[in-house]
């Protein structure tokens, strides 16, 4: 090793001291990342990963080029404001795959698909399937309209041209209650199938309705548990942690047995002769239902926030403005309510996000007019099978969370989060 | 708040209503939890009160749900699933959850609020989403409808709890102590398991206390993810409610009810812990 002639400081094996920090610095950066690392990759595997699939669902439009491969290649060259019907060659392509189609018995996935952008292809695929099967040659576009004259229309074919790209927004579309015309210009869905926008306005101002009683139910409570000895708002702060604590299923049953019309709250009302044994209220199954069970179980999540930022205003502040010849009211509007403003931020963003994603308690309360978004979206995935659309409902919910999310970073600051 | 001597007539009028508006807010909180566990003992299956029951009458209880719930096969399962999942879930991301905070509470930590951002993820996005994401995934990677399937999946929305409640124990940590052991002549693993790992046990308590609550209370996953060879508690509890509704579901939930009271009562202690070990005391 030369000796050093220059001024640098070197450490002990004679790396200048400079690169040798660099090097540490280096060194424990990547300590402290191989100790995220484990639950980075868990996280993006198991969690994170999942759902961007199952979001690419809401463009994913392949089921039409995988089943139709030779008709969705042969159409490209058709061009539709020029002739009326694709030439015998796309007619041929489209036998050859609906045969296959029909032996795989993949053909049943195309026509719910187009059945979603157009009612009746499911049936005129299924009918086709039966009838190509016994096509064994030209003229196959005569063949074709003979077993359905929908063959001979051009709409039937301009959808399966549209839909025959890798991508579609279609579900997207259809999701804001909206569809591509023929002519693929943006129209809007016809009345009776117009359900999402309703769904994602009620879904918005019932969690809004949601969101207020809890601050209103919240205010007055945080506000006597900041100001109490500690002695005694430790034993009340039970009360609203025990909620906290309980299972949400515990609390969901618990309503409906107060709200059922033959539960508790009725038979109080009944006994009481404020109604009549007929007369009994439908308190559940419906908004009402809904909203209730949901503020009861939002509530500590108001609460918590709320509290812990009362807990840090000084008491003097209300007396210096009562010293200062303040109303309490006064003193209270206008100098203790804004100190906490970042609670009430906090505290009604949490509950507005838990609310508008909210599954269980609507399933179970809301009966058919008290669901949100989320129903919509179990119901897509399990029962009527469109996934694309779950997932653009979805992908629309999760925007939506995501963009309240940020403001209550902006308020709050994820690292100051707390629980219990 | 005391009411000061000088007072106004319309101020104590005021500060008792106030008091009784809090009084029926509390109770709005805490009456259905109660509600259930008299009905509980229902000798009809009804969820209401009978005449037998208001006139006290002991013909009108009985604790047969109870027995119900503990003979029953397929409660029994639910019970030994819940546990099953709820303790693995709880393990990974204890130890997945308390890793990641201690890199991320680490000064030299790079991009550290993007990482945490999306390790809270699990926590911000509607259950729904999550859940429908895992059904289509976790059935494409072959683990759906089996045990290990629900438990990883209860094991991601699990580690945010964690991650949070040892990140917030990690903010009081002096960072000297570890470099101390190791001048001391300790190596990083006797430095963690001596020095670090009791100073943040209360935070990885509490957070794994939250991670099992989790898993243990979770039902929109495990009614997507699994199927019935893992259906828990919840689940159980959520098929009762829309298709037969019994009183044992009224049972089981007045036991779920002592379980919070008891995580409620471990909570407290650990806190009470936590501030006497930090020489804060509870004036």
């Amino acid at each position: 090793m030369p000796t050093p002639t220059d001024d640098v400081m070197r450490t002990a094996d004679g790396t200048p001291l400079k690169i040798s920090l660099q090097r540490a610095l280096v060194r424990s950066r990547l300590r402290a990342l191989l100790l995220v690392l484990p639950l980075l990759a868990f996280v993006l595997v198991f969690f994170l990963f999942p759902i961007g699939h199952m979001l690419f669902r809401s463009v994913d439009n392949r089921i039409v080029g995988s089943v139709l491969p030779r008709t969705a290649v042969a159409i490209q060259d058709w061009d539709p404001d020029r002739a009326k019907l694709p030439d015998e060659a796309v007619f041929e392509a489209l036998v050859r795959d609906i045969q296959a189609a029909f032996k795989d018995r993949t053909l049943g996935r195309v026509g719910r698909r187009l059945n979603y952008e157009k009612p009746g292809m499911s049936s005129l695929f299924r009918k086709s399937g039966r009838g190509a099967a016994r096509i064994t040659g030209a003229p196959y576009r005569d063949r074709m309209i003979a077993i359905d004259k929908r063959w001979g229309d051009s709409s039937t074919w301009r959808l399966i041209h549209r839909e025959s790209g890798a991508l579609t927004s279609a579900y997207f579309l259809a999701a804001a209650d909206l569809k591509l015309s023929e002519r693929g210009a943006i129209v809007r869905q016809p009345e009776p199938r117009r359900i999402y926008l309703t769904l994602f306005y009620r879904t918005l101002w019932m969690s809004g309705l949601i969101t207020v009683l809890c601050l209103l139910l919240g205010y007055p409570v945080s506000y006597l548990l900041a100001t109490l000895p500690l002695r005694i708002s430790n034993l009340l702060m039970i009360l609203v942690l025990l909620p906290f604590w309980t299972s949400l299923l515990v609390r969901t049953t618990a309503w409906i047995a107060l709200l059922q019309t033959e539960g508790v709250l009725n038979d109080i009302m009944v006994f009481a002769g404020l109604l009549s044994e007929d007369g009994r209220l439908q308190m559940i199954h419906n908004k009402f239902g809904t909203v209730v069970a949901m503020v009861h179980i939002l509530l500590p999540f108001m609460i918590l926030p709320l509290y812990s930022v009362m807990k840090t205003i000084p008491p003097s502040l209300m007396r210096a403005a009562r010293s200062l010849g303040a109303t309490p009211f006064t003193a209270f509007v206008r100098v203790y309510m804004p100190n906490t403003v970042a609670g009430v931020g906090a505290g009604c963003i949490m509950v507005f996000i838990l609310s508008i994603g909210y599954y269980i308690t609507p399933a179970l309360v809301g009966g058919r007019t008290g669901t949100f978004i989320s129903n919509f979206i179990a119901l897509h995935v399990g029962e009527t099978l469109n996934w694309g659309l779950a997932a653009a409902l979805g992908a629309l919910l999760l925007g939506l969370v995501l963009a309240l999310y940020l403001i209550y970073d902006r308020i709050v600051g994820v690292d100051n989060m707390k629980l219990g | 708040m005391p009411l000061p001597i000088y007072a106004s007539p319309l101020e104590r009028a005021w500060h008792y209503t106030y008091r009784v508006i809090c009084a029926v807010i509390f109770v709005f909180l805490i009456g259905p939890i109660f509600v259930i566990i008299p009905l509980s003992f229902n000798e009809l299956p009804y969820f209401t009160f009978t005449p037998e029951m208001l006139s006290l009458d002991p013909a009108g209880y009985s604790t047969k749900w109870y027995r119900e719930f503990f003979t029953e096969a397929s409660w029994q399962d639910a019970v030994w699933n819940s546990l099953v999942i709820a303790v693995f879930a709880t393990l990974i991301s204890t130890v997945l959850g308390t890793l990641a905070a201690l890199g991320l509470s680490r000064s030299e930590m790079p991009f550290k609020t993007a990482f945490m951002a999306l390790l809270i993820s699990p926590m911000i996005v509607p259950l729904i989403i999550s859940a429908t994401g895992m059904y289509f995934f976790y059935a494409l990677i072959g683990i759906s409808s089996t045990h290990l399937g629900v438990i990883l999946a209860h094991a991601a929305l699990g580690t945010p709890f964690v991650l949070i409640t040892v990140t917030a124990t990690l903010a009081g940590f002096d960072h000297s102590l570890p470099q101390v052991a190791a001048t001391l002549g300790a190596n990083p693993v006797q430095t963690f398991f001596k020095v670090t790992m009791p100073l943040i046990l209360p935070g990885v308590v509490s957070g794994a206390l939250f991670a099992f609550i989790t898993s243990f209370d979770e039902v929109v996953v495990v009614l997507f993810v699994g199927s019935v060879e893992q259906r828990t508690i919840p689940w159980k509890m959520f098929s009762g409610i829309r298709e037969e509704i019994r009183p044992t579901i009224l049972a089981v939930a007045t036991l779920l009810v002592c379980v919070s009271i008891l995580l409620l009562t471990t909570l407290e202690l650990l806190r009470r812990r936590g501030e006497r070990l930090r020489g804060v005391r509870a004036s």
